[in-house]
């Protein structure tokens, strides 16, 4: 080891005490501030910074696995018997028996607990204590009195990024557990070149992930379960064509129309036709066609209608048809809603153009979006459009029996619900979800809903019993309400056209007189302004009336009405 | 001795009665009108039903006692009659 210091001290000196002495105060070092110095720093901001002293903790999750039971069943075998006595052994049993017999004790317990036990026999046999009372009467009172209410189920994802409308919905026609529903980007040339085609098929019971998926090469706007064959669903694309697939062979479709026949607008609506063979369908477009098909020959249209009032035949004058009716119990008539607000009721077995369209009803000013039939009474259908619903009935053409406020937002699918018949002003108004509400259909039972959405999701709701059960007298009291309604309707067009052929036979015999005119001719300013106040005035009185009418909940109905921001109306 | 037959005989005579058993404080059956197995089956689970019965009785009141056990099923009504020693069991078909 080197030496790197020396350090000496005198012997004498160690152990000595130190010696301290004073010295005057000497400055060692004296250093000035100097502003210059100051340029080169930069004054820091002032933050607060919380400090808390206090333990060191972490959080952490577990999850335990899960437990796991089972249930099994015990067979009770004998005990207790003493020692000495072997419970196989009759003998010993019975003597162990009559022993215990002789004992005081059980004699006196027994005529004890006899007693009472013959009391509570006697008892028994004398009355019924836990009687029933009012059995039959017990449904009338539940229904009317809680609320209607509506509860999500489920809510079914799109699971792809790129979220497409949901447009049409189709219930599985067995048992209604399974959901067809399919997804298209409807505005037009909005879609992405990443948006994928697909549709999908959920099981209710697994709503996590679809259970099928079908893959068409062009989007499908919709869908319909063969209510025949449960295996095969029908769909119309956006390109035009029609196709049909089978679950059972996979998600291919298994066979499609051949562009050139079919349609050349999107095919907005697919129903199957009641027929003996159950493969046929007709599908309708905003081209103006109605095609039938046979699916087994799905290279040709089997028919062909245009749906053109003035009865040229072409295809010019067509309107657009948006949606489609047909009930099964009037197998050749049909109905068809159009792009400009009417609604055409066909005929199949019409031989010329000209016949098949029997009859038309107006008064809708957009597009009809959906057109169901009343499954109680056939004659009664009901049209959705822009902002009303209205329900007709055959036979009254001029105007329909019964409509509906004037919404605040688009209303673009309706519904009847399959077991309650009656109706009146909307009961429940549920907001099912943030983005608009695109299509909706009932499950068969009635107790469940699906709605489509925009963003590509289907939510489940469940409606309470009271909107779903039927009332005893309600089917009487709907067919009153029809035909008042209807004979009002009957009345008013008698007294139109009474009118008209007294205007018409004044009008002939007033040529020679002055021409008398029913009103005074108006400038078109004057016009516009009145029409403006009018307007106005109806919108003034109309949010007075809401807001009065915040509350009120009335008698429960069945038509569910779908409104495009997204609130449910039923 | 001659009483007890004749009360237990009595009892299987009441309308609607199915079996009596009578059992005891270990849960073996003493006297029954009904088959072995069946029997056995009742006398175990009943007793332990019983003795579960009084506990709580006794339970939420120590002054209390369970008097009478009543059963009522689908089917029948189980009644038991417990004491010290011994449980008298009767299965009944109620009139209605």
């Amino acid at each position: 080891m080197e030496i790197t210091y020396v350090y000496t001290k005198k012997r004498s000196e160690f152990g000595s005490q130190c010696n301290f002495t004073d010295r005057p105060v000497e400055l060692l070092v004296d250093i000035l501030p100097d502003p210059t110095v100051a340029a080169s720093f930069i004054q820091r901001d002032l933050c607060n910074m919380p400090v808390q002293c206090v333990q060191q903790m972490s959080e952490h999750e577990i999850n335990t696995e899960r437990l796991e039971t089972e249930t099994e069943g015990v067979n009770h075998v004998e005990g207790g018997w003493p020692k000495d006595v072997n419970p196989q052994e009759q003998e010993q049993t019975t003597r162990f028996r009559k022993k215990v017999e002789k004992e005081e004790s059980y004699i006196a317990s027994l005529t004890i607990l006899g007693s009472l036990m013959e009391h509570c026999i006697k008892q028994n046999n004398a009355i019924n204590i836990y009687e029933e009372y009012y059995e039959e009467e017990e449904e009338v009172q539940e229904s009317t009195e809680e609320p209607p209410t509506a509860k999500t189920l489920h809510v079914l994802k799109d699971p792809n990024d790129i979220k497409r409308t949901a447009t049409s919905l189709s219930w599985h026609p067995d048992g209604g557990r399974k959901l067809a529903v399919s997804y298209c980007c409807l505005e037009f040339q909005r879609a992405s070149k990443d948006m994928s085609f697909h549709s999908y098929i959920w099981n209710l019971e697994k709503p996590n992930k679809p259970q099928m998926t079908l893959k068409p090469s062009s989007p499908i706007v919709c869908l319909d379960y063969n209510p025949k064959d449960f295996h095969v669903l029908a769909g119309g694309c956006y390109n035009g064509q029609v196709a049909y697939w089978d679950t059972r062979k996979g998600s291919q479709p298994v066979e499609m129309s051949i562009i050139e026949q079919s349609h050349r607008d999107p095919v907005y609506k697919v129903i199957w036709l009641q027929s003996k063979t159950g493969t046929d369908c007709f599908s309708a477009s905003t081209d103006g066609q109605v095609l039938w098909w046979d699916i087994r020959k799905l290279s040709e249209p089997t028919e062909r209608l245009i749906l053109d009032i003035s009865k040229k035949g072409t295809l010019d004058g067509a309107a657009g048809a948006t949606s489609l009716e047909f009930e099964t119990t009037m197998p050749t008539k049909f109905m068809v809603g159009t792009e400009n607000g009417m609604v055409i009721a066909c005929n199949r077995k019409g031989k010329t153009p000209a016949e098949k369209i029997s009859s038309t009803f107006c008064g809708h000013h957009g597009p009809v979006y959906a057109l169901r039939r009343n499954p109680f009474y056939p004659k009664n259908f009901l049209s959705v459009a822009d902002w009303i619903a209205r329900i007709w009935s055959e036979d009254t053409k001029e105007s329909s029996i019964m409509w509906t406020r004037y919404h605040m937002a688009r209303l673009s699918d309706g519904c009847w619900s399959p077991t309650r018949p009656s109706q009146k002003e909307p009961t429940l108004s549920v907001k099912v979800c943030d983005e608009a509400l695109y299509s909706l259909r009932v499950q068969d039972n009635g107790h469940i809903l699906a709605c489509g959405s925009q963003l590509g999701t289907a939510t489940l709701l469940e409606i309470s019993s009271g909107l779903c059960s039927l009332q005893r007298n309600e089917k009487a009291l709907a067919n009153e309400m029809f035909e008042r309604e209807s004979k009002r309707e009957k009345i008013l067009e008698a007294r139109r056209r009474e009118l008209r052929l007294k205007e018409r036979g004044r009008s002939d015999q007033g040529k020679e007189e002055e021409p008398k005119e029913a009103e005074p001719q108006e400038s078109t300013e004057d016009l516009v302004a009145r029409a403006e106040k009018e307007f106005f005035q109806a919108i003034e009185s109309e949010r007075k009336k809401r807001e009065q009418e915040q509350q009120k909940l009335q008698t429960p109905i069945s038509t569910v009405k779908v409104e495009e921001a997204g609130k449910l109306v039923s | 001795m001659a009483e007890v037959e004749e009360t237990l005989k009595r009892i299987q005579s009441h309308k609607g009665v199915l079996g009596t058993i009578v059992v005891n404080a270990e849960g073996i059956p003493i006297r029954t009108t009904l088959d072995n197995s069946t029997t056995v089956q009742y006398a175990g689970l009943l007793h332990q039903l019983t003795i579960k019965a009084r506990s709580t009785v006794r339970d939420i009141d120590p002054q209390n006692d369970l008097t009478f056990l009543r059963i009522r099923s689908k089917k029948h009504e189980i009644m038991v009659a417990p004491d010290k020693e011994y449980l008298l069991i009767v299965i009944q078909n109620p009139s209605e």
